[in-house]
């Protein structure tokens, strides 16, 4: 397992061989609070880097989700439909939204490791 | 068998009968009331219908034969259902109202006795127009007080409500830029911006270019100037402005954007401060709205209706929607399509139709009987006390609360919830702790631009007394809340008749409509 | 000024406080040039009592449909609304009030909303239903764009049977929100020209039930051949008693149902206020514009209401809103669901019957005169006639003999020349035999 990348506008991104699981990172979560309804992309719908590709919403808020790498969507997280709430529980696991099928050598050279996305959100104050 | 409901008191344990305050869940005025599908019978009815003659029906298999499910109640049974909804109900005849951006100014009773009236009531929008004279005279005389008003030579009247009339004057500024050949993309909209500007400019084909607000609460002028090109159609600017304060360069503003080729919008939200004192037509603008369910007292009603009638510059009258009122030697005349208004003048070009019929005439007859009620002289009144009552809130809050910029401001105040740092208590839990003080909360969160805004509109409808009330209620709030009195605020509120509801699970699961078990 | 409770000591005490010397001073910001220094060029001030006069000589310069035997519909209607909705709807309570964004104290507005979805939804027998938009042309609007967000499709069609304006709406907010629609050459009935536009590109059909020449027809072809093609069935429902008596947009596969509900409550008005009732299926409830009412606990587990999926809305979502709609018509809706309420299954189902028995005998009666033919067999409470000569001369010379008989189908379809001699007729339970037979009379007169 690769480790999990990070991009500007918090999403992540987990690459493992040609599949890559995305979804918005732990801070963003906190940061909307409860999160109450996820739009996911179509499959078979490809994607550019930083396409917006989902919706997340929490009751006074929405927030466009931009695809961290480009590739083709293979998969989406039915379970958040019935329950949005594990976006909260579970951000960087169990909340993910879509994966997407990649070539061997996707561009990751915007994307930020842990410790540099957690550089990020300090400077975010 | 019904149980009745004495024996079911008498099977309560003794414990629970201690623990309930009351059995049936009302506390003496406050009524706890079900839904009519709980209360309501298919069989029942309260109207008494003459029995259709048996004439056979020309429907044949058209006709709906399964069961609807709709309840009926007899008239006591539903007088008493919405008396009591109603009682669960805050509104201006209640107390302050002091809804920042909504101007929730007093309703007079004349204004809903004139419109009742059968003349105005009771008369069909495609009646021959011989028969309805009166009614377009009201219409005309009511467009004609508006464009003195607001120092404008046309008006738009029919847009049903204030985002109706916005996407009325952004069709119009882009019939008049595509009259001279001249397709345009983007419209400027500050970052303090209602979001139906936004909206609006996006539905009429546009993008969507921020402006961003200076230090001082205004637009930033020099990022605006930078931003006028020839790609931007119009700029849409609300004035007095969403933090409460006046415009201070929006002639400037006007001068750059005209010289750019564009159209100035203005979103005529706040006119209130405006009326009588200053015309919008000699800041420079090309169309704004005016909010009837605003400055001229049409009651809210819940949330509408409205009307939003827009005063278009010279530049923009041509393309005025259809209907309108003409006045010829054979009385008024209403235009209802397009050769009518090629034969009525030359350079008639109305962009088109935003609504069946004619628009909102029960407003029209409310609005007016609120122009005459006032005149010239009450309405010019009317802008300095809501000003002075603002101004006067402001004053009297700003050492124990934080506003943002300087006054003076215009009709509404603008504090944020520095003032809160440090106590837990968000601006939420302070608007909701003003719901137990008997006042309905300010409007929160908004505009944007500050951090837990608290936006303040009192009107000129209160008098000193409540105003002084209301500034000693939130003078203790402040106080309770720098005291560390967090369960005040964070278990408000306590008195109204529902505590703080979950919205998130409504939003999760939505239940939009009852359902049988 | 009776409104302005401020006396000139008040004023002066605030200012001082404030720190300002006079008025002025507060209006500094305003640049000089644009400050007003005397008074708008309009009358001062007056009483109730010359206020009420002005506007009462304005009215009386109208003819009120219940002062003559009135027939005139074409998407407004005049039914009897019981006394108590109009004293309900006084209620400061309900009248006063903004649109409910504190449920705490706003219970009131938020459960009728809820009680006034589930009849909407029941009656068009879709889903769920939105808390009203501003009227049904409007709502027809809406239910057009609506269409292109689900199926991504930019391009309506429109029975050349729907309403004349609001086909006229449609196309105004197609001119510049960019998309195509054709209009089909169906008139009075009929729907094979409509059929033949239908293709893969096709967004939504806009059909009108019963349609504006009072035909009510089979819709189930339509509706086959729309969804075949992943478009959506939008139908309108100009005259909402109809839904008493005929089979509701739901059984014959509607996905948006967009309905006038003025006939309940609200009243003729001119026009205007009126109420846009929405209906769609569950599926696409997050596409849908204006507001939305639900159901949720308070956090002492009491049942309670709140307005929500408001991300889909311009406060929240700014640019990329479903639509620009802020107010909606929240009296109207009340008034609507309280004559409904009133009402109930029986008395809507009796009111609807009653409504098309009279329009049966209208119909037959009219028909009996010599020229004059029934084209809409098959109708609800209004139809369309063939008269021996132009309708709109025969309409004035009906007015001027003190009968508000029908409108001239020319009016609103000036430029079809087949319209010319055409006559809709609208009757509801408000007319009596009387009526009927006046009309008949001053009809035959002015004809003979």
């Amino acid at each position: 397992m690769t480790d999990i990348l990070y991009t500007e506008q918090h999403e992540w991104v987990r690459i493992e061989g040609e599949t890559a699981s995305a979804g918005i990172s732990k801070y963003a979560a906190e940061q909307l609070g409860d999160v109450v309804y996820v739009e996911l992309p179509e499959l078979g719908r490809t994607v550019e880097a930083a396409e917006e590709v989902a919706v997340v919403e929490s009751v006074k808020a929405a927030s466009e989700v931009y695809a961290p790498i480009g590739g083709e969507v293979i998969e989406v997280n039915a379970a958040l439909g019935d329950a949005p709430e594990i976006v909260n529980q579970d951000a960087e696991g169990a909340g993910w939204f879509f994966k997407l099928k990649v070539d061997n050598t996707p561009a990751t050279e915007n994307l930020m490791d842990a410790e540099a996305y957690r550089k990020h959100i300090e400077g975010l104050g | 068998m019904k149980t009745s409901h004495m024996s079911s008191v008498a099977m309560e344990t003794p414990e629970e009968v201690h623990m309930k305050p009351t059995y049936s869940g009302n506390k003496a005025l406050a009524q706890e009331e079900k839904l009519i599908f709980e209360l309501g019978d298919m069989a029942k009815t309260g109207v008494d219908l003459a029995e259709p003659a048996p004439i056979p029906s020309r429907l044949a298999e058209f006709e709906r034969t399964d069961p609807i499910g709709l309840p009926g109640l007899t008239e006591p049974e539903a007088v008493r259902h919405y008396v009591r909804l109603s009682q669960t109900n805050y509104s201006i005849d209640t107390g302050m109202y002091p809804l920042g951006s909504c101007t929730m100014k007093h309703n007079p009773r004349l204004n809903e006795k004139m419109a009742r009236l059968p003349g105005f009531a009771d008369i069909h929008p495609l009646q021959p127009q011989q028969t309805v004279q009166g009614a377009l005279e009201l219409i005309d005389a009511l467009a004609e007080g508006l464009k003195a008003l607001t120092g404008m030579p046309a008006i738009a009247m029919s847009p049903r409500a204030g985002a109706h009339g916005e996407l009325c004057g952004i069709m119009a500024i882009r019939a008049a830029l595509e009259a001279r050949g001249d397709a345009r993309k983007t419209v400027l909209v500050p970052e303090s911006a209602h979001g139906t500007n936004p909206a609006t400019a996006a539905q009429c084909g546009y993008a969507v270019d921020i402006i961003p607000s200076s230090a001082d609460g205004r637009v930033d002028v020099a990022a605006l100037k930078a931003k006028l090109d020839h790609d931007v159609a119009a700029i849409m600017l609300t004035n007095p402005n969403t933090c409460g304060l006046f415009e201070r360069d929006i002639i400037d503003v006007a001068e750059a954007v005209h010289a750019a080729g564009a159209l100035f919008y203005c979103d005529g939200a706040n006119f209130n401060a405006l009326i009588g004192k200053v015309r919008p037509g000699d800041l420079g603008i090309d169309a704004m709205h005016i909010n009837l369910h605003k400055t001229f007292s049409t009651p809210h009603g819940g949330g509408g209706p409205g009307a939003g009638p827009v005063v278009l510059s010279s530049a923009l009258a041509p393309f005025a929607p259809l209907p309108y009122v003409v006045h010829g030697p054979d009385g008024w005349r209403l235009i209802e399509n397009h050769d009518e208004a090629g034969d009525q003048a030359d350079d008639a070009a109305p962009f088109g139709r935003l609504t069946a019929f004619h628009g909102q005439m029960g407003m029209y007859v409310r609005a007016y009987a609120y122009m005459l009620s006032h005149g010239s002289d009450g309405l010019r009144q009317v802008a300095e006390d809501a000003v002075l009552s603002a101004n006067y809130v402001m004053a009297s809050l700003q050492d124990v609360m934080s506003a943002p910029y300087a006054g003076p401001c215009m009709h509404e105040v603008l504090f944020d919830e520095t003032f809160l740092d440090g106590t837990g208590i968000s601006t939420l839990d302070f608007a909701k702790a003003m719901i137990d003080e008997g006042f309905h909360p300010m409007t929160m969160y908004f505009p944007l631009v500050v951090h837990g805004a608290m936006l303040i509109e009192p009107t000129e409808s209160e008098s000193k007394e409540s105003l002084d009330q209301f500034i000693a209620s939130m003078r203790f709030l402040v106080l309770a809340a720098k005291n560390g009195d967090v369960k005040r605020f964070k278990s408000a509120p306590q008195f109204a008749p529902r505590a703080r509801l979950d919205e998130t699970a409504a939003a999760r699961k939505p239940v939009l409509r009852w359902h049988p078990n | 000024m009776r409104y302005l409770p401020l006396m000139a000591q008040d004023r002066t005490e605030m200012l001082r406080t404030i720190g300002a010397k006079q008025i002025d001073d507060l209006f500094k910001d305003v640049p000089p040039e644009a400050r007003l220094e005397g008074l708008i060029d309009m009358p001062r001030g007056q009483g109730e009592l010359e206020v009420e006069r002005a506007l009462t000589n304005m009215a009386a310069n109208n003819i009120a449909a219940g002062s003559v035997p009135f027939f005139i519909g074409a998407g407004a209607y005049r039914h009897h609304i019981p006394a108590s909705v109009d004293h309900l709807i006084q209620r400061s309570e309900f009248l006063t009030s903004y649109t409910p964004y504190q449920p705490e104290i706003s219970q009131g507005t938020l459960q009728y909303l809820f009680e006034f979805q589930t009849q909407v939804a029941l009656i068009t027998g879709m889903d769920v239903a939105n808390a009203s938009l501003y009227d049904g042309s409007t709502a027809c609007g809406e239910a057009v764009t609506m269409a292109h967000r689900i199926t991504k499709r930019r391009k309506a069609i429109l029975s050349g049977s729907l309403h004349p304006q609001y086909q006229e709406v449609v196309r105004t907010l197609a001119k510049y929100d960019g998309f195509d629609v054709s209009v089909s050459a169906d008139r009075l009935s009929g729907t094979e020209s409509l059929l033949e536009l239908i293709d893969q590109h096709t967004s939504c059909v806009v059909v009108q039930v019963p349609n504006f020449f009072g035909t009510v027809e089979d819709l189930s072809k339509v509706s086959q051949a729309v969804h075949a093609q992943g478009a959506l069935l939008v139908v309108i429902v100009p005259e909402i008693v109809s839904l008493g008596l005929i089979r509701p947009p739901g059984d014959f596969g509607a996905d948006i149902v967009a309905c006038e509900g003025q006939s309940l409550g609200v009243g003729l008005n001119f026009g205007g206020p009126y109420l846009g009732l929405f209906a769609t299926r569950q599926k696409y409830v997050r596409h849908m514009p204006g507001r939305l009412c639900g159901a949720t606990t308070d956090v002492q587990g009491r049942p309670g209401y709140v307005l929500t999926l408001s991300t889909r809305e311009q406060h929240i979502r700014r640019e990329k809103a479903t639509s620009n709609i802020c107010t909606n018509s929240g009296l109207c809706s009340l008034a609507w669901t309280i004559h409904m309420t009133l009402l109930g299954e029986k008395g809507y189902r009796q009111l609807a019957r009653l409504n098309h028995q009279i329009a049966v005998q209208l119909a037959d009666d009219l028909s009996s005169l010599k020229g004059v033919e029934l084209l809409t067999p098959v109708f609800f409470n209004e139809f369309t006639l063939r008269l021996p000569r132009p309708a709109g001369p025969v309409v004035d010379a009906l007015a001027e003999k003190g009968v508000l008989g029908g409108m001239p189908a020319s009016r609103l379809m000036a430029h079809d020349g087949a319209m010319e001699n055409l006559l809709i007729v609208a009757a509801t339970e408000t007319n009596t035999q009387s009526d009927i037979a006046a009309f008949r009379s001053a009809l035959g007169q002015v004809l003979s």
